[in-house]
C-alpha cells in the first residue's frame, strides 16, 4: 500500500466528537469529494440513529451505531477507523477493530495510554498488517483526498497551507501543532505535501518514522520527505540505516528537535513523553549529525528549516523530478451557517418538477409509467419500488380492508357527524379516531407478537401460554361467526394470493400451526383478517430483505395499522359520501335504547 | 513522564501484597518499615516485634543505588549483624540531621563525578540476614526498545554492573504467551546458579516476570535476592512504575507515592500548583522553573512547539537566559490559561533583571489544529490586567507569534489589551516564521 488514503476512502469514527467530523465534512466540500469521508460514527452511548453536519451550504446525516461491530456491519466499505476514546477504553477499541478485521488503518488520539496495552495493541496490528497512526496525535493526511479529524486546523488554515490539494513532499513528525506548523513552511517555501502524518507524543507508537518514510518512498506522489524528530528515543537511526543501505533514495529534510535538553537534567522533560534521552546516542545533537553525516538534508537549526525545504524543492523543480501544480477548483464552505429543523428524506419540491424518492410524479402517475398506487406507497413508505408481487400484495390488502360495512365503530361515528352537517375533513376524522387497539390495531399487534413468538423459537403451545400469562388475547386470533368450517373468504383470499406469489411464509405457516391448537379448543378461534394482514407484511419485509431490526422499527412506527388507516379511509369517504346523497337529518339516540342509572344528589 | 520511580519498600509492598498470586511456592516474610526519624522506628517496634528481636540493617529509601558504596547502610555497630533498635534509630536521626552527599557513580570504590547534596529523609529498616556471597542472585526487568528483557545472574550484590558479562540476558516480544516466556526462562537459567537453586530460581524468575508485566512495573530489579529453600529474602529493591496505567492499577498499587529524587529541588509552590491544575483539566499545562532570576520566560503552546522556542533561545541567547519550560496544549480553558498565564508572570516580575535590562515574555505556539487562540488568549489578557503595573515597573517587553482557529481575534485583541494598558509588545501571526520572535526579541 503505496498511499495511506484516496478520495475514496471512507472512516468510522468512534465517538461522536462534532467539531472533528464537521472539520472532516468541511474538507471534504471543499475539495469536491463524491463521498463523505465519515461513514459511520460509534456512540456507545447515544440513542439517536444519526447525527447531522454541514456538508457545505446543506446538511447531510451520518449514522450512529452503538459498537464498532455494528458499525462495521453497516459500513464495511469503511477501513479507517478513529479510535477517539479515552486514554481508559482505547485500547479495546482498538483491540476489538483488530479482532474484526477490514480496517487498514486506526488512528487513536488518546493520550497516556498504559505503556503495555499500547505495545500489545502496535504489535498486533502490526502482525496483522494494520497501520497504528498514534496514540497521542492529531492524525494524518492525504491532501486532496481524506483528512484525519482536526489535523491541518481550520479549513481557512488548509487552504492557507496548501492542504486542500496534494503537493510533493511526504511529511512526518511526532508533534501535532508542529506537524500544522510544518505544513505552512513547506506551502510557502515549496509546493505542500502529498501525504503527512504526526505519528504521536507518546513512548509506544504504532507506525513509526520508519514505516511512513519506506511508504512515501513507494508512493510516486512523494518527490523528497520531510523528518521532524525528537531528542529520546532511537527511530531516527532506522531512517539512518534506510538510507545507508539504499532502500530510501528519495531526498530527505531531517530535524531533531529538543537540542536544549543537553543543558539539564533528564529530570527536566521537554516535550512530549517520548521525548527523553537515555544515553548520548538518543540527543538530539547525536542524531542530527548522523543524519548529516548519510546526506539527509540537515539544517543549521529549525530556524534554517524553510530556507533548506525551499533549496532541495527547487532543485527538485529544476530538475524537472517535480511538476508545477495546476491549482485545482474547490468549493468554498459558506462561513455562516444554519442547521435545520426538518428532515425530508422521501420527496423534494425543489427544482422543475416534484420528487417522490427520486421520481418525477411524471414518471409513476400516468398508467403508462407502469407504476400503480402500490408502487407510489412502497417508495413513499419504504423508500424504495418493492417488487410486483410485493405491490399487488399492499394492493391487495388496500383493497380487503377498505370497508366492512355501516355497523362498525369508525363508519358508524363518520355516518353520525355527516349526519351532524359537518364537512368531508371532520366526518373523516371522527371516523379514524377510533382506529387504535379495539378497532383496527389487531395488525399490528399480531405481526409483534406472532414474530416474537416465532423469533423466540416457541411451540404453539409455549406461545399459548406466554399470552396467557401476559394477560392477553392473541392478537389477530378469533372472529365473531367465522371458523374452519365457515372459513372468512378475505382470509383465504390472503393465503391463497401469498402461497401463489410470495418466495416464503414462514411466519404464516407458524400462525397457522397455532390455530391449529387455538380452533382445537374453540371453533371460532381462526386466524383472521387482521392477523393474517400483520403476519404476511412480516413475510414480505422478510422476503424482501430487510433486517429483523429494520422490520420492528417499522412495527413500532406502526406502519400496519397505516395500511389499514389507508384502506378504510376508502370506505369512511364512501359512507360519508352516501350520507350526502341521502340528505339524511340529524342524528339522535333513541332513549330507549340507553339504559339510565344516574341517581339524585343527596344535599340539593 | 509516563515511568516514575517508587520507594524500595512501596516496591516490596507491592509484591507482598500479591505474594501468593505469584509465588505461591515461596515464603517471603515482608518484615520491613519505612521511617522518617527515630522515634517512628521506635514506635513501629511496639507492634512489630522482630525491630525489637532482630538484628537490624537500616538505609536511606529516596530512589538512589549505590547505597553501600556511599556509606549509607548501617549493619554493623561493633561487628556486622549486631545492630540493635536503639542503634539504628539513633544513626536514622543523625544521617537526617544534616546534609549529606551522595555520589550516583563509582569507579570501583571511588567516586566520579559530582556528589548531590541534600537532606535525608526516609529510611528502609530490615532484619539482618545472615547469608553467603554465593546465596545472593540478582534478577531484573524493564523494556528495551519494543521488547522486555528479563536480567539474571548467579552474581548479584553490589559488584553485579562489575560482573555484567555474567548476567543473562533473556527478551521476550509483547505478545509472548505465559508458556513462551516459562519455556524460555527455564532453558536460560544462569550455568552458575547452584545446581540445588536451578529449579527454585527458575521458578521465582517465572513469578517475577509475571508480576513485573501484569502490575505494570517500568522497571524492576531484585539485587540480591537470595534462596534459602523455599524461603525468600529481597535484600534491595529498585523499581519504576508506568503511572499511566494507574486508574486500572489503584487497588494492585495502594497507596504508593512518587516521589522527587535525592538532590532534586523541592518543587515550587507555583508548579505544583501547575501540576495540580493540570491533573483535573483535560488541557496539558506544564512549567519546569530553570532559573527564576532569568531574563527570557517562555509561555508557549504545544508540546513540540515549546521544545522548538527553547532550543532556539539556547542557539541565540544561550541558557543562562532562560527562565523556565512549559507549555499548555489540547484546549485549555479561558480560566486555565490566566492561571497559567498569571503564575508566569507572578514568578516574572519579582525582581528586575540584575543587568538592567528588559525581561522578555515570549507568548509563542505553532498554529493549533484545535485550540480556540483567541479564547486562551483572553485567558492571558485577563492576566495582564491583574499584573500590568508589576509588569511596568520591572519592565517588560512581550513578543506574541500564533496562528490557528480564531488566531486573528486573538491577536488583535492582545495587542489592543496591551497597548490599553501600556505594555510593550509585538504580535505576529502564521505568516512569520515560528520561532522568529525569538530572534527579534534577543538581538534587540
Amino acid at each position: 500500500m503505496a498511499q495511506l488514503f484516496t478520495r475514496d476512502t471512507q472512516a468510522i469514527f468512534w465517538n461522536n466528537n462534532t467539531t472533528a467530523i464537521q472539520r472532516m465534512l468541511d474538507y471534504d466540500y471543499t475539495i469536491k469529494r463524491e463521498k463523505p469521508s465519515v461513514a459511520a460514527i460509534v456512540a456507545p452511548t447515544s440513542n439517536s440513529k444519526f447525527d447531522k453536519f454541514f456538508y457545505g451550504p446543506d446538511e447531510i446525516m451520518i449514522p450512529l451505531y452503538r459498537n464498532t461491530t455494528e458499525a462495521k456491519a453497516a459500513q464495511p466499505q469503511a477501513d479507517v477507523l478513529l479510535n477517539f476514546a479515552s486514554f481508559r477504553t482505547a485500547y479495546e477499541v482498538t483491540m476489538e477493530a483488530l479482532e474484526m478485521g477490514g480496517f487498514s488503518s486506526i488512528m487513536v488520539t488518546a493520550e497516556g495510554i498504559p505503556e503495555r496495552l499500547a505495545r500489545k495493541m502496535n504489535a498486533i496490528a502490526r502482525a496483522k498488517n494494520v497501520t497504528v497512526i498514534g496514540p497521542a496525535t492529531v492524525g494524518a493526511i492525504a491532501p486532496g483526498a481524506f483528512k484525519i479529524a482536526n489535523i491541518g486546523g481550520t479549513i481557512e488554515n488548509i487552504v492557507q497551507s496548501k492542504l486542500h490539494r496534494a503537493g510533493s513532499c511526504g511529511l512526518v513528525t511526532r508533534s501535532g501543532g508542529l506537524f500544522n506548523e510544518l505544513s505552512n513552511i513547506i506551502a510557502i517555501n515549496a509546493d505542500g505535501i502529498a501525504e503527512g502524518v504526526a505519528i504521536g507524543g507518546d513512548r509506544f507508537v504504532g507506525s513509526v518514522f520508519i514505516d511512513n518514510l519506506l511508504r512515501m518512498e513507494a508512493n510516486p506522489e512523494v518527490k523528497y520527505m520531510l523528518l521532524l524528530g525528537e531528542v529520546g528515543g532511537t527511530e531516527e537511526y532506522k531512517v539512518i540505516e534506510a538510507v545507508k543501505s539504499g532502500q530510501i533514495k528519495k531526498p530527505i529534510i531531517a530535524w531533531c528537535i529538543g537540542t536544549i535538553a543537553k543543558y539539564y537534567d533528564s529530570g527536566v522533560q521537554f516535550g512530549h513523553a517520548g521525548a527523553s534521552a537515555n544515553g548520548d546516542m538518543e540527543t538530539a545533537e547525536a542524531k542530527n549529525k548522523a543524519m548529516k553525516e548519510v546526506g539527509i538534508h540537515v539544517p543549521a537549526s529549525f530556524n534554517n528549516l524553510p530556507e533548506i525545504i525551499s533549496a532541495v524543492y527547487h532543485e527538485l523543480h529544476a530538475e524537472g523530478v517535480i511538476k508545477d501544480i495546476h491549482e485545482p477548483a474547490m468549493n468554498v464552505c459558506p462561513s455562516v451557517r444554519k442547521s435545520k429543523q426538518f428532515i425530508c428524506t422521501i420527496s423534494d419540491d425543489r427544482g422543475d418538477e416534484a420528487h417522490y424518492c427520486g421520481y418525477p410524479i411524471s414518471s409513476v402517475a400516468t398508467p403508462d409509467t407502469g407504476f400503480t398506487i402500490g408502487d407510489v406507497m412502497s417508495i413513499l413508505w419504504f423508500k424504495k419500488r418493492y417488487p410486483r408481487w410485493a405491490v399487488d400484495f399492499l394492493e391487495t390488502v388496500l383493497k380487503t380492508v377498505a370497508d366492512h360495512g355501516p355497523a362498525v365503530s369508525g363508519a358508524h361515528n363518520a355516518k353520525v357527524t355527516a349526519r351532524a352537517g359537518k364537512d368531508v375533513i371532520s366526518s373523516l376524522i371522527s371516523g379514524l379516531l377510533t382506529i387504535g387497539p379495539r378497532f383496527g390495531g389487531a395488525i399490528d399487534d399480531a405481526a409483534k407478537y406472532f414474530k416474537y413468538a416465532k423469533d423466540h423459537d416457541m411451540t404453539p403451545n409455549d406461545f399459548l401460554n406466554h399470552m396467557k400469562k401476559e394477560g392477553i388475547p392473541i392478537p389477530g386470533i378469533g372472529h365473531r361467526i367465522k371458523s374452519l368450517k365457515n372459513p372468512d373468504l378475505r382470509v383465504e383470499g390472503l393465503k391463497k394470493y401469498a402461497a401463489a406469489n410470495f418466495p416464503s411464509t414462514p411466519l404464516l405457516d407458524y400462525a397457522l400451526t397455532v390455530e391449529q391448537l387455538t380452533t382445537s379448543k374453540k371453533e371460532n378461534l381462526i386466524l383472521n383478517v387482521d392477523g393474517t394482514i400483520g403476519i404476511l407484511m412480516v413475510d414480505m419485509w422478510r422476503a424482501l430483505g430487510y433486517a429483523d431490526e429494520e422490520i420492528d422499527v417499522f412495527i413500532n412506527a406502526g406502519a400496519l395499522n397505516a395500511f389499514f388507516i389507508l384502506g378504510r379511509s376508502i370506505g369512511f369517504i364512501g359512507h360519508i359520501l352516501d350520507e350526502k346523497r341521502l340528505g339524511m337529518p340529524m342524528y339522535r339516540h333513541p332513549m330507549d335504547d340507553i339504559l339510565y342509572d344516574v341517581k339524585l344528589a343527596e344535599n340539593l | 513522564m509516563a515511568q516514575k520511580a517508587i520507594r524500595e519498600f512501596d516496591a516490596k509492598s507491592i509484591l507482598a501484597k500479591h505474594w501468593d498470586k505469584y509465588f505461591p511456592n515461596f515464603t517471603y516474610a515482608y518484615e520491613t518499615v519505612m521511617v522518617q526519624n527515630g522515634t517512628e522506628l521506635s514506635k513501629a517496634a511496639k507492634e512489630k516485634k522482630w525491630l525489637k528481636e532482630k538484628a537490624l540493617v537500616a538505609k536511606p529509601d529516596m530512589l538512589f543505588g549505590k547505597r553501600g558504596k556511599n556509606g549509607l547502610v548501617l549493619f554493623r555497630d561493633s561487628k556486622p549483624g549486631d545492630v540493635s533498635l536503639a542503634k539504628a534509630a539513633s544513626w536514622i536521626d543523625e544521617k537526617s540531621s544534616s546534609n549529606q552527599s551522595v555520589y550516583f557513580s563509582f569507579h570501583g570504590d571511588t567516586p566520579s563525578g559530582d556528589a548531590k547534596v541534600d537532606m535525608l529523609t526516609h529510611f528502609i529498616v530490615e532484619p539482618f540476614t545472615p547469608h553467603s556471597q554465593e546465596e545472593e542472585y540478582y534478577i531484573s526487568a524493564t523494556c528495551v526498545g519494543d521488547n522486555d528483557v528479563l536480567y539474571m545472574s548467579a552474581e548479584g550484590g553490589m559488584e553485579v554492573e562489575e560482573n555484567w558479562d555474567k548476567v543473562i540476558e533473556v527478551s521476550f516480544p509483547i505478545t509472548a504467551t505465559e508458556e513462551e516466556i516459562e519455556d524460555k526462562i527455564r532453558k536460560n537459567i544462569p550455568k552458575d546458579v547452584a545446581k540445588d537453586d536451578k529449579e527454585a530460581f527458575a521458578e521465582f524468575a517465572i513469578g517475577f516476570f509475571r508480576a513485573y508485566r501484569e502490575l505494570n512495573f517500568a522497571y524492576l530489579e531484585i539485587n540480591p535476592f537470595v534462596l534459602q529453600g523455599k524461603k525468600v529474602e529481597l535484600l534491595d529493591m529498585v523499581a519504576k512504575l508506568d503511572d499511566t496505567a494507574g486508574f486500572m492499577m489503584k487497588d494492585e498499587w495502594g497507596n504508593v507515592d512518587f516521589p522527587t529524587s535525592f538532590g532534586m529541588e523541592e518543587k515550587s509552590p507555583e508548579v505544583l500548583a501547575i501540576e495540580d491544575a493540570d491533573s483535573k483539566s483535560g488541557a496539558s499545562l506544564k512549567l519546569t522553573i530553570l532559573k527564576p532570576e532569568a531574563r527570557v520566560w517562555t509561555m508557549v503552546a504545544g508540546g513540540g512547539a515549546s521544545v522548538v522556542y527553547a532550543d532556539t533561545i539556547a542557539d541565540l541567547a544561550g541558557i543562562e537566559d532562560l527562565a523556565n519550560y512549559g507549555e499548555y496544549s489540547g484546549g485549555p480553558t479561558t480560566s486555565e490559561t490566566k492561571f497559567y498565564a498569571e503564575t508566569i508572570l507572578d514568578l516574572m516580575t519579582r525582581g528586575k533583571d540584575v543587568k538592567g535590562r528588559d525581561k522578555v515574555l515570549i507568548i509563542g505556539g505553532a498554529i493549533a489544529n484545535f485550540t480556540d487562540v483567541a479564547k486562551t488568549f483572553t485567558g492571558i489578557i485577563q492576566a495582564f490586567d491583574n499584573y500590568a503595573d508589576k509588569m511596568k515597573e520591572v519592565g517588560i517587553k512581550i513578543y506574541v507569534r500564533r496562528g490557528g482557529p480564531n488566531y486573528e481575534k486573538g491577536l488583535k485583541d492582545i495587542k489592543e489589551a496591551a497597548d490599553r494598558l501600556g505594555l510593550y509588545i509585538e504580535v505576529y501571526g502564521p505568516e512569520t516564521h515560528v520561532t522568529d520572535i525569538v530572534r527579534m526579541a534577543l538581538t534587540k
